[in-house]
């Protein structure tokens, strides 16, 4: 099979030879031709503008070569001898121009400064926020074994997030109730519903709103720290604050 | 129905048959296990002992087709009905390595000498045959008082079913119990009860139930939530719960006929521990609406809340008097560490039934005369107590602690025969569901996979 495609290959070729040579004989015969200057080397030179662009704008790309057959620019291809052509990198680039020709091959390259967007501008003028500030300021209050009473040693954390919070008045939030692993799952629940109204009733007599403050207990049913010893256990007594988005 | 033939071995049973019987038995025992319970702590109490139960020989049934589905289905039957009987606190099993070769699947193949005298020497025999044929499951039993032989049979009866592992299985309860009610003082077995639970198998605390032998365990919700507290009705028919919603801790009701939760108000505020009264008609619960936890009492549509307790201190996890409902034990922290206290229905004559300690879950008994409890009796830092399940006699007040040594047991609930007690407990390492006779001996574990609690024992 292959000798029989080589074959007519090989038929074709001969065929087409004999014909040209046919064809070609009714003509003169050109004159030969003059020997070729020395080939010029060529020239290359990219630039962009703008130099420095924010991620998601464009820049231009401005090229010139000469005596180039073959120009091309890395991470874009084969391009025009000259020609300018508009790009929109995510990171900053480097463009690298070749230009190839008889009398050998010249590059040059470019540099696009891409930067990151500064952050969009947040609902309150004011920096940070008030869901930070919220979180970096307001405290966790905790509780006693198998108590709802705020002890002595958490009242000025009380008082401290009763400052903030009314301050802050367009803040709306949830005290959540919290209890160790030890003790029965029902009654637990009924206790840190009692943790989270404590809270919340020091909090309503410090001049909050009470309209701002939702409750809920999660009993031991979300515990912050798993391990079967005091200083857990105390972790996980608590009326714990989240912001309400 | 001659009770006077049968020998009651049980204390429970006596007292559910016989309120004079019962008196009789209170007063010689309670004062002798309450002793005998502050001396020292491991006892095993006299409930069942001095008292010889009912030797039943049970040799397996026998197949009577030749059917290549009926050696599986044989065996279901087999196994559940042993384990039925075993586990019923009425009679006591004939070991089967002293059954005689040839055992019996019809009547005519009985030899009496060969079961009434020893080593069997069982007064009872229970045998019969299994058939499968077109689909169908054949069952033919008898229940034999070898000792009687000139009229044996105190029972003969026949089933038929689609031929599944569930039919038999079925079956098998169904004519464990009639024995059961025969053997057992008249009280109905409870082969045919479920029990529901709370699982996280499913990565979420959702309510699941079960037979009440662990077998067939199927998840009711699909919420995504957290579900606590499963109580069912009275009727079977519904079951109210506690469950995370968006609002909060509420109330939920699901309809075990449609298969789906049904409406039911939301109340505002932590809600919890909802509890069926006898007749079905209201429930208690908590309620933190008002700003403290309390007791409250509605109608089982959720109408007409209105609050039974006042005081500081979470109240929680109320109970009916499942005789009479006229009273409701419930739990209080008002004096501190949680204590057991019990109240008229509309909220009188409150009653602290625990002197120390930190106790709650009580369950009231289908009888009306006890509650069994989780307590930890000696509470505190240094202190090694764990919580264990108790039974305390109301009217005097009188316990026994019927789980020793073995992590951390809560959330008793009685069966409908007032025998058994199913309760959660981490004696495994993990949170499982545990069953017992109510005098703490036959301990049996029913669930094994994730994490279960709040077992709650239908009413029939």
């Amino acid at each position: 099979m292959r000798d029989k495609t080589w074959k007519s290959v090989a038929t074709v070729v001969a065929l087409s030879a004999v014909m040209m040579l046919g064809a070609c004989h009714k003509k003169t015969a050109p004159p030969p031709p003059p020997p070729p200057p020395p080939a010029a080397s060529p020239t290359a030179s990219i630039s962009v503008s703008p130099d420095t662009i924010e991620k998601g704008q464009s820049a231009t790309l401005t090229w010139q070569t000469s005596n180039a057959t073959d120009v091309s620019i890395d991470g874009i291809g084969a391009v025009q001898p000259s020609g300018t052509q508009q790009v929109t990198p995510a990171d900053s680039a480097t463009y690298h121009l070749a230009a190839k020709g008889p009398g050998g091959t010249q590059e040059a390259t470019t540099r696009l400064t891409v930067t990151q967007p500064p952050p969009p501008p947040v609902a309150t003028t004011s920096s940070p926020t008030e869901e930070d500030l919220f979180g970096r300021t307001v405290k966790d209050i905790y509780f006693d074994y198998d108590k709802s009473d705020i002890r002595s040693d958490q009242q000025a954390s009380v008082q401290a997030d009763a400052q903030f919070l009314s301050q802050h008045t367009a803040i709306s939030f949830t005290i959540e109730g919290h209890c160790d692993e030890r003790g029965s799952t029902e009654y637990n629940l009924a206790l840190g519903d009692q943790r989270a109204s404590s809270v919340k009733n020091a909090l309503v007599a410090a001049g909050v709103s009470a309209s701002r403050i939702k409750t809920i207990s999660y009993g031991k049913e979300k515990p912050f720290c798993m391990e079967s010893n005091e200083s857990c256990w105390q972790q996980n007594r608590r009326g714990h604050f989240v912001y309400q988005k | 129905m001659d009770n006077s033939r049968i020998q009651l071995s049980h204390l429970v049973v006596k007292s559910v048959a016989s309120g004079i019987k019962f008196l009789g038995a209170l007063i010689l025992l309670f004062p002798l296990l309450g002793s005998a319970s502050f001396a020292q702590d491991w006892v095993r109490t006299g409930s069942g002992l001095g008292v010889d139960k009912v030797r039943l020989a049970v040799p397996d049934f026998k197949a009577s087709s030749s059917d290549p589905q009926s050696a599986a289905l044989l065996k279901t039957f087999n196994d559940t009905f042993w384990n039925d009987l075993d586990n019923s606190g009425v009679v006591e099993l004939v070991s089967k390595s002293f059954y005689p070769l040839q055992v019996p699947g019809q009547p005519a193949e009985v030899t009496f000498g060969l079961w009434n005298s020893p080593p069997p020497n069982a007064a009872m025999l229970a045998f019969g045959n299994l058939g499968v044929g077109v689909g169908k499951v054949t069952v033919q039993g008898w229940l034999y008082d070898v000792k009687n032989t000139a009229s044996p049979q105190v029972l003969g009866k026949q089933y038929a079913d689609v031929a599944t592992e569930d039919a038999a299985r079925v079956i098998a309860h169904k004519f464990a119990d009639e024995i059961i009610f025969r053997l057992g003082g008249g009280i109905p077995g409870i082969a045919e009860s479920t029990i529901y639970f709370v699982s996280d198998r499913s990565g979420r605390k959702e309510i699941w139930v079960m037979d009440y032998d662990g077998s067939n365990q199927r998840q009711l919700t699909h919420l995504g939530s957290t579900s606590l507290s499963p109580r069912i009705s009275p009727d079977g028919s519904r079951l109210a719960f506690s469950s995370l919603t968006k609002s909060g801790w509420d109330i939920l009701m699901f309809s075990i006929d449609l298969n789906r939760t049904v409406s039911f108000p939301r109340f505002g505020g932590t809600n919890l521990s909802p509890a069926w009264s006898p007749d079905g008609t209201k429930l208690a619960l908590s309620s933190s609406r008002g700003g403290n936890s309390e007791i409250y009492v509605c109608d089982s549509s959720g109408g007409n809340l209105h609050r039974m307790t006042t005081g500081k201190g979470p109240d929680v996890s109320p109970t009916w008097n499942r005789k009479t409902g006229a009273q409701i034990a419930f739990v209080s922290g008002s004096t501190g560490l949680p204590q057991v206290y019990t109240m008229e229905a509309d909220g009188t004559n409150q009653q602290r039934m625990t002197d120390q300690g930190y106790a709650v879950s009580p369950n009231w008994s289908p009888n009306g005369q006890f509650l069994t409890l989780a307590w930890t009796r000696k509470y505190g830092p240094g202190e090694p107590g764990s919580s264990d399940i108790y039974l305390m006699d109301i009217a005097s007040k009188q316990w026994v602690q019927l789980t020793h040594d073995g992590g951390r047991n809560d959330f008793p609930s009685w069966s409908p025969d007032g025998r058994h007690i199913v309760f959660q407990s981490h004696r495994s390492g993990k949170e499982e569901i545990w069953m017992m006779l109510a005098d703490g001996t036959k301990l049996h574990q029913l669930t094994f996979t994730g994490n279960n609690s709040q077992p709650n024992w239908s009413w029939k």
